[in-house]
């Protein structure tokens, strides 16, 4: 549904308007189609001195034009600093100065990106320092404008350039258009690169639950767009749009119930037999029920648990039992902010959504065993069927809570489940990534 | 020349409406494009060529002429696939089942579709007569005089239209009707015409509840299962219908209860040959055995011997005695309830000594069945009828009840118009 106030304030007059009434204006953000440069623009390169081995040429091999020096009137698409170096407070003031007139010329829907590494409990001094970045990036990305965005990569252990290629790649590009703030853990062993960067998905077999329409419909397009095979599930009563999926993406729908008794064994058995397993999971599929806890029925309280979480728990159990996921496969489990924040009126959902977060964080070393990998998407605010219900003057209130002013849209979910179904993305692995445009809630 | 069998990799349908209820606004296109539609989501068939498709209507448009090939294109299937009509009333379904199978089975082609589709709500009308034969006759003329003097032959009883009749040309009995003298004829009872029905809707609804259909079904037009069904159908409640055919005959017995009601659908099955279902990953359900169709003489002929829709009893001794098989030898019958009548008719009919001695020429009747192996996923009587829809509705559905069960045959037996039948068997 079309955002007006984002429209008028990005008209002339309305830009004018809004300037002189200090009112919030939403940019209009870049998002990403099938060859776009990976950055519209340079890349303004620094580090503290040790930093990454081989993170620019990475960068050169990406087709990123990066630059070692800042000059006055020079335009940035983007700010990438190292700070992986960082030995003590008194380092980050060289991230400061780094920054400082930069920022000021960044472009719209520029993005800023630090990598540091995760505290680690061995020298207090550099842990505080490296923890620092988090309040960094947190402020950071609240002060930017124009659609720019800023996160940080945290390197654990002996992570390396290479480890961090894809979640580099994915926070540069206009893939992250709606993921602002974030916090990224990269741990050592991301598994091979895909061949392919522009269809990084090439020859993987995905299954998307709930992909009738909105987000699982637009995660579907997504992943057939960066090259699965991507079969649809959703209910029978629900299988007219199912097909209209399958048919534009040139997928297959399965008219599944995932809360029933079987369906672990339907999902097993059909990939085993049609496509010798199954290499991505997308657990999208979700209602919400919502009553005050007061006011809670059974039925309420059941029916949301069962299928947000206990679905998802007895699929994933059988997919690791038979063996049909195979090893390296991804698994991405929506969450959401409410599982993170709370909200009133969803004790029912916020429990099935902090219970996937929980589910996520358990499976993650069973699944490295298996160089796979399993995480959480917590979509914020997103314009769907569910929020355009939604009273105008709740929504336009809900659509600027955000340091980004805006809702965002199923397909910035999408390519952050794309992102954590590459192959490479191996070493981002029991995560919960917020597609939320940073918003203020629960932040 | 080798010849191989055909295998059925599924089907897919919408759920049937009654006429003039959900789909009154769709026409025939629209519903066979989304089954199409709907069979390519779910086996993964966009914008690749098929062998054939092969479907057809019986109450049908005539700017429909080439209702399937147009269908294929609006449809996500490749617009390289062939396709063309084929029309045996009530038998088209099956008909384009088996004329598909036997091209797979003949090498000809290694993957097709077949269908069917009827509209009873969207149904043709056609300008009278009178007035077609004036404005063929107008447009004939080569002079402005000869052009007004055709037109001067206008009538206005000439603008009443034709609306097509649920009849049959040569004896202008409607179906029903021609049932109804077979039922007296073989003395088919009330209640067991309603126990019939309500096994039909009591099998469906539970086919329903174990999510039998899930894969066998798309959702059309907000609708999710089959108008028609009425769950808590039961005898008492059939009992108190009045009879709606044969009301001049003694005793009438056939109501819209145990009679099939108008009904608008669309219905296609996945075939292929066993090579291709390997090849694209696809789970074989069933082959398609073999097939045998029949005709009786029901103008001139015997009036019990020789009913309407009493042919697939003529052809399915033939088809028995070419396979080796008696009639005991299945493990599911599909028997097309266009009327409960009509089923039980056919079974009294093939456990008859004297028909099978003098009709079918057999020193022994072909015996009864096993009542419990009959239409068990409920049939024509719950799900309704759109006329060209039916065949592959069963035949989808017993190669699915065949898979299920693992190994098996089974038997379809489908009665049409004009004196026609059609019986196959399915193995599994």
């Amino acid at each position: 549904m079309p955002d007006r106030y984002l429209e008028l304030v990005n008209s002339g007059v309305g830009a004018t308007v809004a300037g002189r009434l200090g009112l919030p204006r939403p940019a209009v953000l870049r998002r990403y189609s099938p060859g776009d440069p990976l950055l519209a623009g340079e890349l303004l390169c620094g580090e503290l001195k040790g930093g990454l081995d081989g993170l620019v040429e990475l960068l050169a091999a990406a087709g990123v034009q990066t630059a070692a020096t800042d000059e006055d009137g020079r335009k940035w698409a983007g700010l990438l600093f190292d700070a992986t170096a960082a030995r003590g407070p008194e380092d980050l003031a060289e991230l400061r100065a780094f920054c400082n007139g930069a920022l000021r010329r960044l472009r719209p829907s520029g993005r800023v990106v630090l990598i540091g590494r995760a505290p680690d409990g061995a020298d207090p001094a550099v842990d505080a320092a490296r923890q620092a970045l988090d309040g960094i990036v947190r402020s950071l990305a609240k002060e930017l404008r124009a659609g720019a965005t800023a996160n940080l990569i945290q390197l654990v252990g002996e992570a390396s350039a290479a480890d961090a290629e894809g979640a580099l790649r994915f926070f540069l590009s206009a893939r992250s258009a709606y993921v602002d703030g974030q916090v990224l853990a990269v741990s050592p062993g991301a598994g091979s690169p895909p061949a392919d960067w522009t269809k990084p998905l090439a020859g993987k077999v995905a299954l998307v639950t709930g992909a009738a329409r909105g987000i699982g419909a637009a995660i579907a397009s997504v992943l057939a767009r960066d090259g699965a095979r991507v079969v649809v599930a959703d209910l029978p009563a629900a299988g007219e749009g199912l097909a209209r999926v399958a048919n534009k993406i040139g997928g297959s729908a399965l008219q599944l119930d995932i809360a029933a008794d079987g369906a672990p064994d339907t999902i097993t058995s059909y990939f085993e037999q049609r496509h010798g397993g199954l290499d991505i999971v997308v657990h999208n599929a979700g209602i919400t029920r919502d009553k005050l806890l007061a006011n809670m029925k059974p039925e309420h309280w059941d029916s949301v648990i069962a299928v947000n979480l206990a679905a998802q728990l007895r699929i994933n159990a059988a997919l690791l039992a038979t063996g049909c996921l195979h090893d390296g496969g991804r698994v991405v489990c929506l969450a959401s902010t409410s599982g993170i924040a709370g909200n009133r009126g969803q004790t029912n959902y916020a429990a099935s959504k902090a219970g996937v977060i929980g589910m996520v964080r358990s499976y993650a070393l069973r699944f490295a065993d298996r160089q796979a990998a399993i995480n959480a998407v917590a979509p914020g605010f997103i314009d769907t069927d569910m929020t355009r219900a939604m009273p105008l003057l709740t929504r336009e209130v809900a659509r600027r809570l955000s340091s980004l002013q805006q809702a965002g849209q199923p397909v910035d979910v999408a390519e952050a489940v794309a992102f954590l179904s590459q192959p490479g993305a191996g070493s981002v692995n029991g995560q919960v990534l917020r597609v939320c445009g940073q918003n203020l809630v629960g932040a | 020349m080798p010849t191989r069998r055909a295998a059925i990799l599924g089907g897919n349908r919408i759920p049937f409406a009654r006429s003039n209820g959900r789909y009154a606004q769709a026409g025939n296109q629209d519903m066979l494009t989304a089954t199409l539609d709907g069979l390519a989501a779910r086996f993964n068939l966009q914008g690749q060529r098929l062998g054939e498709v092969a479907a057809g209507a019986v109450l049908k448009h005539s700017r429909d002429f080439s209702l399937t090939r147009e269908s294929v294109l609006g449809s996500s299937l490749s617009a390289e696939t062939p396709a063309y009509d084929v029309q045996q009333a009530c038998g088209t379904g099956l008909e384009t089942t088996i004329l598909l199978a036997n091209k797979i089975a003949l090498g000809q082609i290694e993957s097709g579709i077949a269908g069917g589709v009827d509209t009873t709500s969207d149904a043709p009308i056609a300008v009278n007569e009178g007035l077609r034969t004036v404005l063929l006759e107008a447009n004939r003329a080569r002079t402005v005089g000869a052009r007004l003097k055709a037109l001067a032959g206008l009538r206005p009883g000439q603008l009443v239209p034709e609306i097509p009749q649920n009849s049959e040309p040569r004896t202008g009995l409607s179906m029903g009707e021609h049932q109804a003298v077979t039922t007296v004829e073989w003395e088919i009872g009330r209640q067991e015409q309603d126990e019939l029905a309500v096994a039909s809707h009591r099998n469906l609804a539970a086919a329903y509840d174990r999510g039998f259909f899930t894969d066998l079904l798309t959702p059309f037009l907000g609708l999710t299962r089959d108008q028609n069904l009425r769950p808590d159908s039961s005898l008492e409640k059939l009992a108190g219908l009045k009879p709606v055919f044969g009301t001049k005959l003694p005793d009438p017995t056939m109501t819209a209860g145990n009679s099939t009601p108008l009904t608008d659908g669309a219905s296609a099955v996945l075939l292929s040959s066993d090579e291709w279902a390997v090849e694209h990953g696809l789970p074989v359900l069933a082959h398609l055995v073999d097939a045998e169709t029949a005709a009786v003489d029901y103008v001139h002929g015997d009036r019990k011997d020789a009913g309407l829709l009493m042919a697939p009893i003529y052809a399915l001794p033939r088809l028995l005695e070419r396979n080796k098989l008696t009639l005991q030898d299945f493990d599911f019958y599909e028997i097309h309830e266009a009327f409960a009548a009509t089923v039980l008719t056919t079974l009294k009919a093939w456990a008859d000594p004297r028909f099978c001695a003098e009709r079918l020429g057999r020193d022994e009747p072909l015996g009864e069945i096993d009542r419990s192996k009959l239409n068990v996923a409920g049939s024509s009587l719950a799900a309704g009828h759109p006329f060209a829809a039916t065949g592959g509705r069963l035949v989808a559905t017993l190669a699915k009840l065949l898979h299920e069960k693992g190994s098996g045959r089974g038997l379809i037996s489908i009665c049409a118009a004009g004196g026609q039948g059609v019986v196959a068997i399915l193995e599994a």
